[in-house]
């Protein structure tokens, strides 16, 4: 089982994963830098702080699930599992190029099964779900979360959702779902960068009031400045003691955070940099 | 293969009854089931579980594309996970629920559709499923069932949860004339030979196949050698028989509950080209929407009947006679 870092060093992983992720999407020519960054420090105060798992046992029965709903942040996931030791660094500068197991968007594959044309591609340890199609990763996240409790086992499970995937409908759906059934070991995070594919969020499809909207359909709602690591794990840890319904944290964060020209440019939802941009990036990042 | 005889004294039921009552002596075998509904349990006969087994059971409300969602993540925690919904909303309205958190995955989910064809005859159009099979067969991986009549549905769902990977069983709400007794065994990915012939072969599936044992009726009056193949099976095909029906037939004619031009016609029409391409004919809604009637009404009102079969069985065979 992977060890609790301490704040200091899950934000100096924080750090080298922003930095792969400048090189990976750079390298693959292709792919959403903007909400990989925004997600950083969610993720790794879950992989190194919060979540129950193991590397070494990918599918031990009793490890808690993440579930990326917002598929296109892959490569924050992929660079996530490789600090964690699910696949070896090297390996994700291989993203998105012809026979990688780092598909463009996340797929997990489920053997057995020999009547499948999926049996083409790999998949990584440690990514639990398909996803890329945005919303329904909460859904799958509740149905982990039920067997949980059909098991008798007390793993949790967490569901990352992006606040532009907020406007498709099976998210609320499932919100009402999960309360309605009291799935109380589920905790949906937002990454609430407030930038979409087209624009800002409050142009395009407005949300507010976002906790309001989850307390309203019975999920106790956290809210957190979304790069600080220990408000993050302070709001993970205090879900833990909510009973009878689910959790959801708001974590308000800045989309392309750590690139200058990214930071709350639409334009890098979903473009890679240039070679030059890339350069300015790694610098800016404290790349060697 | 073995002939099974027709007899009406088996009497009729709907093969949606067949579920619950299915997935209760499953459970009660061991089998790890959860089932997930979306408002029609009491209508798919879903429900009967959760009465049974109510820690199992969970109902979405009306929202069937987190219902699949929800299915796919207990799969992935090791369920058997069922998934029950009229024929018209699933696949139809979470196709893309099925596709990414189901089929892509190759996950344990076992979808079973009521209220497949123009069954829901009175309702009209909004409640045909004739699309179905279409969507669903274009997701690879997925095994496909259409059975005749309810001792094959409980066969074809016991089939379905007894094996690994996704599954999609259709399922009719109207009672259908039972074909099978309790001595049929169903062979998944295997049609099933009804009724030897060498002049043509009928390759039907559903409430079709009753139909098409009643056209080779008709046509033996008239010296026509019909054969006659069940194929509830509609992925994967059982190739083998659709070949042998080619090369030993010389003339195939397909009947469904389903758009003519993209269910199991289409599909075996590409085997035969593939193999041994003979005249084809294709029994089935001609590209177009049913309307609001009678469930047999509208069955006579588009063709899809022995007579309608035997027509086409006709047209066919001229074409194989003039070399066409």
């Amino acid at each position: 089982m992977i060890a609790a870092a301490t704040i200091e060093d899950i934000e100096a992983t924080a750090k080298r994963v922003r930095r792969h992720i400048v090189r990976m999407i750079a390298a693959a020519g292709s792919g959403h830098p903007g909400g990989s960054l925004s997600a950083v420090e969610i993720l790794c105060a879950l992989y190194f702080r919060v979540l129950r798992h193991d590397p070494a046992q990918p599918l031990w029965p009793d490890r808690d699930r993440f579930i990326l709903s917002k598929g296109h942040a892959a490569p924050a996931l992929y660079a996530v599992l490789a600090e964690s030791g699910y696949l070896p660094v090297e390996e994700l500068l291989t993203l998105r190029k012809l026979g990688s197991r780092l598909q463009g968007h996340t797929f997990a594959y489920f053997p057995p099964g020999a009547n499948t044309l999926s049996t083409c591609i790999q998949s990584i340890p440690g990514v639990e779900a398909c996803a890329g199609s945005l919303a329904q990763g909460l859904s799958f996240a509740i149905g982990q979360a039920l067997a949980a409790r059909l098991d008798g086992r007390d793993y949790r499970a967490y569901c990352l959702l992006g606040d532009g995937e907020l406007d498709e409908g099976q998210v609320w759906e499932a919100a009402m779902s999960a309360a309605h059934h009291r799935v109380d070991n589920l905790v949906a995070v937002v990454d609430r960068n407030r930038l979409q594919n087209d624009g800002f969020v409050d142009d395009i499809m407005r949300t507010d009031p976002l906790d309001a909207k989850w307390r309203s359909f019975g999920w106790n709602v956290g809210e957190v400045e979304g790069h600080n690591v220990r408000e993050l794990i302070a709001a993970f840890e205090a879900a833990k003691a909510v009973k009878g319904k689910p959790s959801v944290i708001i974590a308000h964060t800045v989309k392309g955070k750590g690139v200058s020209f990214m930071e709350n440019n639409p334009e890098f939802h979903g473009r890679a940099p240039n070679k030059k941009e890339t350069e300015r990036a790694l610098a800016e990042l404290g790349g060697e | 293969m073995t002939v099974t005889s027709t007899s009406a004294a088996l009497g009729t039921a709907a093969t949606r009854e067949a579920l619950g009552p299915t997935l209760i002596r499953l459970r009660e075998e061991g089998l790890d089931i959860a089932v997930v509904d979306a408002d029609l349990g009491s209508s798919t006969t879903a429900r009967l579980f959760a009465a049974a087994y109510p820690d199992r059971f969970f109902t979405v409300g009306v929202a069937e594309q987190n219902m699949i969602g929800i299915a796919a993540g207990l799969a992935a925690a090791g369920k058997i996970a069922v998934a029950s919904t009229f024929a018209v909303f699933m696949p139809g309205r979470c196709f893309d629920q099925i596709r990414l958190s189901v089929a892509q995955p190759h996950l344990n989910v076992k979808l079973v559709a009521s209220h497949g064809g123009i069954t829901v005859g009175e309702d009209g159009v909004s409640a045909h499923a004739i699309e179905d099979l279409s969507l669903i067969c274009s997701l690879p991986g997925f095994g496909v069932i259409v059975p005749a009549d309810v001792v094959e549905a409980a066969q074809a769902i016991e089939t379905a949860v007894r094996s690994q990977g996704p599954f999609y069983v259709r399922c009719t709400r109207s009672k259908v004339p039972t074909i099978y007794d309790d001595t049929y065994r169903f062979a998944f990915g295997k049609a099933h030979l009804m009724r030897p012939g060498k002049d043509v072969t009928v390759i039907a599936l559903g409430v079709m196949v009753k139909a098409a044992l009643d056209a080779a009726a008709q046509l033996e009056q008239e010296g026509i050698d019909c054969r006659v193949l069940n194929m509830a099976t509609v992925r994967p095909l059982d190739r083998e028989a659709i070949i042998a029906a080619a090369r030993e037939t010389g003339a195939i004619v397909t009947a469904e509950e389903h758009l003519a031009h993209c269910g199991m016609g289409a599909m075996v029409s590409q085997v035969v080209a593939a193999s041994h391409p003979v005249p084809m004919g294709f029994v089935g809604v001609q590209d177009r929407y049913a309307e609001s009637g009678r469930w047999d009404e509208l069955l006579e009102k588009y063709g899809l009947t022995a007579e309608g079969i035997a027509r086409e069985v006709r047209s066919v065979l001229k074409r194989k006679k003039s070399g066409l």
